[in-house]
């Protein structure tokens, strides 16, 4: 069909009008997309450039080496030991089966993590690297290395931890770290982006949470380039982060050792401070654990272990449990009552072996009784009766003073976690807490440590530094921080009458040293380094039973204190053996023993123990020596 | 139908005919592949394999299709439109055939050497078959409603084998691109008028079935949607692309951060990098000013294509050149829209640009008959 000439130019009339109208709107289109160009490159170019940057670059943390804790003599007790690590990129290793297997056959995988790592390898990218083996031994890492060929994809790797060489001795004080959890995340307000870091480990307990700002220091950080999935592409800057600050402590590895060996397996515990300065020499607790278990995060089956312990390990027992001060508490009765002008050491009074105070019998230890006894007697031979009258004399008020002068009732500033107050009591505390009035029979009962009298051992041995100095001597447990001594705590006068107080220590003098004294057993022989102490015996029970007879959770606790030498103090010494029984029996010679090993630096002679006890004590120092050997050996082959 | 009307003798005859090609375009035509090229080359971080040398090799293959297509004198290309149109809706068929029994959604068929879409052949043969059609026609009856339907059948019949795929962007092409050729022809306004309201109300629909039985369009479809109104609202999701999209093209600024220095194709925030958003890449590397300069590269094309469609008498010629010069502007204007964020994605390639056989392999045919149409032009 051909077409007419007017229809052909009908038909380009018109494809020329719609195709001018309809190539006009396709140019128009064309023009927007031009400015919706230029609107999103050159005008909001700024915005979308900072996007980018935002997507490629990721700041990395670079956890900063945490500072070291050292002992007075420079000892290492926390330092940073390299910790090996077995890890796994999935897209490397091609077989991950395969590569496990081998990898079995040159360090032993545990079944449980090996799990968890499979699991977490299927789920995260394939160029993350996993751990599949950690704390490995250098032997382990060193198979693997050379088997690396064999291996594809698997890295040994090396990072720093937490190590505690001395292992239990010092747990209580030190305490340890351990990976942040969601509740330490809980307790900041705005928490460090440090602490977000996997791996990261902060204190927990003890001088290590005490002190983590100090310790922990400032994170580096890095810049980093990550492709869309977050794998790094490239480090663009990095900046080192500031090592913690080393921490000395004050106290003495050696005899913090020879404490925790001499308190064996007891349920006790012992505090050594230095008269000088307050340094806390040794603070252990009895028995222990070890902080390497909680860093690398302890076992459900090693720590209900330590729970179900009735021995309670994981209680830091000097500073955390407080209990009845027994007949230790007869000194600051005696001070209060020479302080307040209301007795002399010369007054006597009259012990028939029982006081009654209104319907209530009070009875004296001895049931026979002492019989007239003046001050130093009644010290010496620790007499209830002479205290009771002495209580009702002088009243409950005068006597909290004075212990709270001494350090009772309110928790000594050191760095450890849950120190305990101890209590004080008087009539405004009873009534206020217990919503009854004061009776002379809690006076009574107080008087000789007992009711509601509570303190810790290291309370204790803050009592004693301060009867014996005269000073409020305080305890200092850290030294030295970043190189810069701490203040002394050696304290001033406390304004004592010095006659008072010498008195008082002239009593303890003969507590250690006269025959008749209740410690004179466990004295110590060697001219100028006698003892002067205290035995008390705190009851656990109320009923009179022989403590043979009971069993072992209700007996007394064993209390001791003492400083030494006598004529030239330099230490005090606390002891409490839980459920030991008298004071005098099991806690005295615990106290001569680390006396001796304090003052004298070591090891003392025997001729510084009495000549009857020379035997028992030699085999005793050289089974100490041998387990020290072992744990020595131990140590070096675990490390 | 017969080449009867054509003034024979005017026409250019054996090799002469390379002489009359309007070389310009196919220089145009090759400057745009070459900017694919490199662009395939920089996403694949400096490498010719795996995007950049095949798309190569495609590119000589289109070209010589091309060649051979334009050789051909334009009245053979008329005939074989009807031809050419049930093939493609055949193919489209087979694909729906085989998707059913194998592969899902299946949307091209392996001839060995390269994957066919139908889908995009379907593109070019309709606006063949739609210009015979309205060359066939007497002008006069251009806007009766009976032969207004006729071509509306034969849009929807392919565009309905494309959605039922599924392929949204496609048939979206399809509907427009026929419906345009229509409006070319010379359809009277009020039909549009009344496709325009209808098509409103379509849309409206389709929005009201949104979570009832019957509803018209997959949840995905949907979320695209609800993306492209709103990619905040969906970051790290379907949202995530388009963001990443526009941050990789707003970060280019001016003159772009460098030819293989773009980070977000490079570290592969970007997605589709060698396909739907290579556009991105380009406007990344080289800025506003190389983003605008494939614009303009685009827009000559196209103007080359009017003007060609303009200076032609025969009517067939003229509706085919426009209507492949429409074809053409909507896969770049669909595309460049959809990666700038003033559409949804739809996935529709960048023409020459984006990796992909079948869209370059068809697009050079297309242009064959356009370069066919240049030469057997009536003088």
């Amino acid at each position: 069909m051909r077409r007419t000439p007017r229809d052909s130019a009908e038909s380009v009339r018109k494809i020329s009008r719609r195709g001018l109208i309809l190539g006009g709107a396709q140019l128009g289109f064309a023009g927007i997309l031009g400015l919706r160009m230029r609107f999103m490159q050159v005008d909001q170019a700024d915005e979308f450039r900072l996007l980018a940057e935002e997507n490629r670059i990721n700041i990395r943390l670079i956890p900063p080496s945490r500072g070291q804790i050292f002992d007075r003599n420079g000892v290492v007790i926390a330092e940073n030991a390299p910790s090996y690590r077995i890890t796994m990129v999935r897209e490397d290793a091609g077989n991950v089966e395969d590569v496990i297997a081998r990898l079995s056959t040159l360090v032993e995988l545990d079944e449980d993590e090996l799990n968890r790592a499979l699991t977490e390898m299927d789920r995260s990218a394939p160029f993350l690297p996993i751990t599949v083996a950690d704390r490995v031994s250098w032997e382990d890492i060193s198979r693997v290395a050379v088997n690396a060929p064999a291996l594809p994809g698997v890295t040994p790797e090396v990072g720093l931890s937490r190590f505690y060489p001395h292992h239990e001795t010092f747990a209580h004080v030190v305490g340890y770290v351990g990976p942040v959890s969601e509740r330490d995340l809980a307790r900041y307000e705005d928490p460090e982006p440090v602490l977000r870091i996997p791996r990261f480990q902060i204190g927990k307990v003890g001088v290590e949470a005490k002190y983590e700002e100090q310790l922990r220091g400032d994170a580096g950080a890095k810049r980093v380039e990550v492709n869309a999935v977050g794998r790094v592409m490239r480090e663009l800057d990095r900046r080192e982060g500031d090592a913690g600050t080393d921490i000395q402590l004050t106290l003495d590895s050696g005899l913090q050792e020879y404490c925790k060996a001499r308190l064996g397996q007891e349920s006790a515990s012992c505090v050594v401070m230095d008269l000088e300065h307050g340094d806390i020499l040794a603070i252990a607790s009895s028995p222990s654990y070890d902080p390497n278990k909680f860093v690398r995060g302890i076992s459900v089956a090693d720590y209900s272990v330590l729970r179900d312990n009735n021995h309670r390990p994981l209680a830091s027992k000097t500073v955390q449990d407080a209990y009845p001060p027994g007949s230790t508490f007869k000194m600051i009765c005696a001070l209060a009552a020479l302080e307040s002008g209301i007795m002399s050491a010369d007054d006597t009074a009259y012990c028939p072996g029982h006081l009654e105070v209104g319907s209530r019998r009070f009875h004296c230890w001895k049931r026979a009784g002492h019989g007239w006894v003046n001050l130093e007697e009644s010290i010496r031979e620790s007499c209830d009766v002479y205290y009771y009258e002495l209580a009702l004399k002088v009243g409950i008020e005068r006597i909290a003073e004075m212990a709270r002068r001494l350090g009772l009732g309110e928790a000594p500033d050191v760095p450890m976690s849950a120190v305990t107050a101890g209590l004080v009591p008087d009539k405004e505390w009873k009534l206020r807490e217990r919503g009854a009035s004061w009776l002379i029979g809690d006076s009574v009962n107080a008087s000789i440590g007992q009711g509601f009298v509570l303190s810790s051992p290291l309370q204790q041995a803050i009592m004693t530094a301060r009867i014996a100095t005269g000073r409020n001597i305080g305890p200092r447990l850290v030294k030295r921080i970043d190189g810069v001594d701490t203040p002394s705590r050696g304290g001033e006068s406390m304004g004592m009458n010095e006659n008072h107080l010498r008195q008082v220590r002239k009593a303890m003098h003969a507590v250690s040293n006269n025959r008749r004294g209740t410690g004179y057993r466990s004295r110590i022989v060697s001219e100028g380094y006698e003892m002067a102490g205290k035995s008390g015996t705190s009851q656990v029970r109320n009923q009179v039973v022989r403590n043979e007879d009971v069993p072992w959770e209700q007996r007394d606790h064993a209390l001791f204190v003492n400083f030494a030498p006598y004529n030239n103090p330099r230490i005090a010494v606390s002891v409490v053996v839980e459920h030991g029984g008298g004071g005098s029996a099991a806690a005295a010679p615990i106290n001569r023993d680390v006396t001796l090993q304090a003052l004298y630096g070591g090891t003392p002679p025997l001729e510084a123990y009495p000549s009857a006890d020379r035997s028992r004590i030699k085999a005793q120092q050289e089974r100490f020596a041998r387990e020290r050997e072992e744990r020595l050996s131990n140590a070096s082959s675990r490390a | 139908m017969s080449y009867l009307e054509y003034t024979v003798k005017t026409v250019p005859a054996g090799f002469r005919k390379v002489l009359y090609l309007n070389w310009p375009l196919v220089i145009l035509l090759t400057a745009v592949a070459g900017v694919g090229f490199l662009m395939l080359y920089s996403v694949a971080g400096g490498s010719f394999s795996p995007w950049a040398e095949p798309q190569m090799k495609r590119y000589v293959l289109g070209l010589i299709a091309m060649f051979v297509v334009a050789m051909v004198p334009i009245w053979f290309w008329r005939n074989m439109a009807v031809v050419a149109y049930i093939v493609s809706v055949l193919l489209l068929v087979v694909v729906e055939f085989f998707g059913a029994v194998g592969m899902g959604a299946q949307r091209w068929i392996d001839l060995g050497f390269m994957r066919l879409q139908p889908s995009e052949l379907m593109k070019v043969t309709m606006v063949m078959l739609l210009a015979a059609y309205y060359d066939w026609l007497p002008i006069k009856k251009t806007s009766r409603p009976l032969w207004v339907l006729l071509p509306v059948v034969l849009i929807l019949l392919p565009t309905g084998l494309v959605l039922t795929q599924p392929d949204l962007g496609t048939a979206l092409l399809l509907i427009i691109g026929g419906g345009l050729m229509m409006f070319i022809a010379g359809v009277h306004w009020a039909y549009f008028g009344m496709v325009i309201a209808a098509g409103s109300g379509f849309v409206a629909m389709v929005f009201r079935s949104r979570g009832t039985d019957w509803q018209m369009l997959k949840d995905y479809q949907f979320r695209r949607i609800d993306t492209f109104l709103d990619p905040s609202s969906d970051p790290l999701g379907a949202g995530y692309h388009i963001t990443q999209a526009k941050i990789a093209m707003g970060s280019g600024g001016w003159t772009g951060r460098g030819f293989m220095q773009g980070t977000q194709s490079r570290l592969n925030f970007l997605p589709e990098k060698h396909t739907d958003f290579i556009f991105n890449t380009l406007a990344e590397e080289f800025g506003f000013v190389g983003a605008v300069s494939l614009l303009i590269l685009y827009v000559l094309i196209l103007v080359f294509c009017i003007f060609s469609a303009l200076q032609n008498r025969d009517r067939f010629s003229s509706l085919l050149t426009l209507g492949i010069g429409l074809t053409f502007f909507l896969f770049f204007a669909v595309n460049m829209s959809m990666v700038m964020g003033l559409a949804p994605v739809v996935g529709v390639p960048l023409p020459l640009v984006s990796y992909g056989g079948s869209a370059m392999l068809v697009l050079m045919v297309a242009f064959g008959l356009v370069q066919s149409a240049h030469i057997h032009r009536p003088r």
